[in-house]
């Protein structure tokens, strides 16, 4: 007997408990895709219904009703109202949170009066009934003509009879409010020219909603509209009222007495200390030095992990292949690259641990209400928070936490500015220089001047981010209306199975899709570091071989001869102004993998045998200006040096997250431009004045 | 008849109208509809956005939106 797969789409509020229901239904069965064109992810998955019948499910963004205002309420209407669509359900779930019923049956009655075949899901029915709220679902059922089934999504109860009831689910009985009342002349109109008795798709297509009209259709229904002095705007409006009169009236008939104060009255009690002007604000320090902690320290033990495995990997597979340029290639290209990938996963799952963790809470909901006003007058919004403090860690992870900001230009200029924070990666480059340039001992007062440094440092990013994010509020341009108005959900305990598969989802993401672009990035690096023109790398063998600390001074002649080498030294010129020379020429296009890589390079390229630091810094103290014969790291270039690593975007994991997340090119490639010219300006400031 | 940014916290009133078609059809879909009655539960800390509670739902309203919506005074 072969087996049939049957669509079924996933619809509901948001905050209804819709993720996980997803994840119960699919468990890892999910995979992450993207909608065409725009910026939102695609989450399917399958499930066994029967024994010889597959669902393949979509989880489509949560939504209040058919009518878009945001892109992710889009999708949910392109796939639900247009029959073409490839995604198009053939039985449509709707969950609600059967605490608040009342908003979630909009969606449902309209998705009804679309005649699509739809079962109504109420989620955690008896912890509703604990609160005070009795709810018949029989009468519900029978008000409404659909099947209703009450689950646990959390406890995985009812899951069974959910699956049954989709099996055998007809088309609804009922129309819940005939918009045809309202409009009786333009609905009849509008349903001959579309050739279909669907007065609600009719209705909602004269909304000019986008629907399954061919041109000709479309024309004549604005014409229609045109003559009938049809207003879209007031007609949603009056429409949606009436539709809750009639939803109201079914509510009467099977819902108890609305006594839902023990929970309020238990959130309000919290609110009344996370939302304290100064208790408020204290708490989110708290929080943040946690999820701080997390990306800063508690992730560091598993990167050394990843770093140690990839380094012995890489040592076993270049001593164990055979020897050439395919060894280097895996090991200094491709097994740099996906080591260079990997060290990241530690840092994201932390992140988004603890923010899967506070949005499931209910607490993210109040991180915004509180910060929203301090923040908006730079062009964001309070949900921009989390990405812009995580960005001090690492611009990886806190570019995909951007997600959660619904106004696509507040979310557009979060991602453009999180790259300025001092990451993580920027704190080897800031710390050889710093310890170069001050003596350890240099105080200031009673606080170490080496420290000072640094801070102000990190305190530039910052500004730097803040005052860019405020001029991008005047250039962006973007035509959505914002979204503004927010649920704040009551608290609740955590589910951790949503933590786990939030999780394994960015994880995924990142590695798949940004992991693409840094491996190839990577190679093309690995390909201008060990190529050179022919016969260059032969000659420094030859003419180096007898000198002391061969196995030290080859890779660094070399390294100088590579095609990498000859860029280092061609774009002297144009970084001369800022005080480099070809020696850190070669650093910066090396580093461009990550920060993190200059130190490797520079002990490279001064011959420095091993990579502590302590003797990078002995050897980098005493180099030599090649033209003078004076010391070469002044206070000037140093700050200068520092300048240009606090700004430009030397990291392809964030331009590849950038593309990932904005999904094009446009974004990420202005934004290392302006990166690359404000590191330029202020080090070519910061040296004019100090030398 | 009030904004509901004029309201003092505890203070309720039932919803008039809505003088912003974008926010009001964004209200109407959570729910938020002519003759319910909206209470200002609490300020932020710095007065914007305020929260509102209607039918055991919490609302944060940014300030300018919610000198959009008018309320009628229960006692009036």
């Amino acid at each position: 007997m072969s087996s049939k797969t049957i669509k079924i789409a996933l619809a509901g509020n948001p905050n209804s408990g819709k993720s996980t229901l997803f994840n119960s239904l699919t468990g890892l069965n999910q995979q992450v895709g993207n909608y065409p064109g725009i910026t939102v992810d695609k989450k399917t998955g399958t499930c066994n219904l029967f024994s010889d019948i597959k669902a393949e499910i979509i989880d489509l963004p949560g939504t209040y009703s058919l009518y878009p205002k945001s892109l992710d309420e889009k999708v949910s209407q392109d796939i639900l109202c247009d029959i073409t669509n490839l995604d198009y359900p053939e039985v449509t779930v709707i969950i609600a949170d059967s605490s608040n019923l009342r908003k979630s049956l909009l969606l449902l009655t309209q998705i009804i009066d679309l005649k699509m075949k739809v079962v109504l899901a109420l989620n955690m029915l008896d912890v509703s009934r604990d609160l005070g709220i009795v709810i018949d679902k029989d009468v519900l059922s029978e008000e409404l003509g659909i099947p209703v089934v009450s689950i646990n999504a959390r406890k995985h109860e009812g899951l069974q009879n959910l699956k049954d009831t989709i099996l055998d689910v007809s088309t609804p009985k009922k129309t819940i409010f005939s918009v045809s009342t309202l409009f009786p002349v333009l609905i009849a109109e509008g349903n001959n020219i579309r050739g279909k008795e669907n007065d609600y798709a009719t209705f909602l297509s004269l909304c000019k909603q986008k629907l399954n009209n061919n041109s000709a259709v479309k024309i004549k229904l604005e014409v229609l509209s045109k003559d009938e002095g049809f207003n879209p705007t007031r007609s949603l409006a009056t429409e949606t009222v009436r539709r809750y009169k009639e939803i109201d009236k079914i509510l009467a008939k099977c819902i108890g007495e609305n006594t839902a104060l023990i929970k309020r009255n238990f959130t309000k009690r919290i609110d009344d200390l996370l939302l304290h002007p100064v208790l408020g604000y204290l708490f989110f320090l708290l929080v943040l030095f946690f999820v701080f902690q997390a990306i800063f320290s508690w992730s560091q033990l598993p990167m050394d992990w990843i770093d140690n495995g990839f380094s012995f990997f890489r040592n076993w597979v270049a001593t164990n292949m055979p020897q050439g340029m395919l060894n280097d290639l895996i090991v200094n290209g491709i097994l740099a690259g996906l080591g260079g990938i990997m060290i990241f996963v530690p840092q994201i799952a932390f992140l988004f641990a603890f923010i899967a963790f506070l949005e499931d809470t209910g607490y993210m909901a109040r991180v915004s209400f509180i910060t929203d006003k301090i923040l908006r007058g730079f062009g964001l919004n309070g949900r921009s928070i989390i990405p812009l403090l995580s960005g001090a860690a690492c611009a990886v992870p806190a570019i995909m936490s951007a997600r959660t900001i619904s106004s696509s230009k507040e979310r557009l200029i979060t991602i453009f500015v999180v790259p300025l924070m001092s990451c993580s990666a920027r704190l080897p480059v800031y710390t050889l220089i710093i310890s170069m340039m001050i003596p350890e001992t240099a105080s200031w007062g009673m606080f170490n001047v080496q420290g000072l440094v640094m801070m102000a440092f990190y305190l530039l990013g910052f500004i730097a981010a803040l005052l860019t994010a405020f001029v991008l509020k005047f250039i962006i341009n973007q035509k959505e209306k914002g979204y503004y108005v927010m649920e704040i959900p009551s608290y609740k305990i955590p589910d951790y199975k949503t933590v786990i598969y939030t999780i394994i989802e960015k994880v995924k993401v990142f590695l798949f899709d940004a992991g693409k672009i840094i491996i190839a990035i990577s190679i093309v690096l690995w390909v201008l570091s060990s190529y050179a023109p022919s016969g260059a790398f032969d000659r420094i063998e030859q003419e180096y071989a007898n000198v002391e600390n061969a196995e030290v001074v080859i890779p660094s002649k070399k390294l100088e001869v590579s095609y990498a080498g000859m860029i280092g030294k061609s774009i002297e010129p144009a970084i001369k102004p800022l005080g480099f020379d070809w020696r850190i020429g070669i650093s910066l296009i090396t580093s461009f993998a990550a920060r993190e890589v200059f130190v490797g390079t520079m002990s490279t390229i001064y011959s420095v045998g091993g990579t502590d630091n302590y003797s990078i810094k002995q050897k980098l103290k005493s180099a030599k200006n090649l033209e003078t014969g004076e010391v070469f790291f002044t206070t000037a270039v140093g700050i200068s040096l520092m300048l240009f690593y606090a700004f430009s975007m030397q990291c392809m994991s964030t331009i590849a997250v950038v593309y990932r997340e904005t999904k094009g090119w446009k974004w990420p490639l202005i934004q290392l431009l302006y990166m690359s010219v404000l590191a330029y300006m202020s080090s070519f400031i910061a040296y004019s004045i100090l030398s | 008849m009030k904004k509901l940014s004029e309201l003092q916290i505890g203070e309720k009133g039932i919803l008039s109208s809505v003088e912003d078609d974008f926010l009001e059809q964004q209200l109407l879909e959570m729910g938020v509809t002519p003759g319910q009655v909206i209470e200002l539960e609490r300020k932020s800390p710095f007065k914007d956005p305020i929260a509102i509670l209607v039918s055991n739902l919490l609302l944060s309203v940014r300030l300018s939106d919610a000198e959009k919506i008018i309320i009628q005074i229960e006692n009036e």
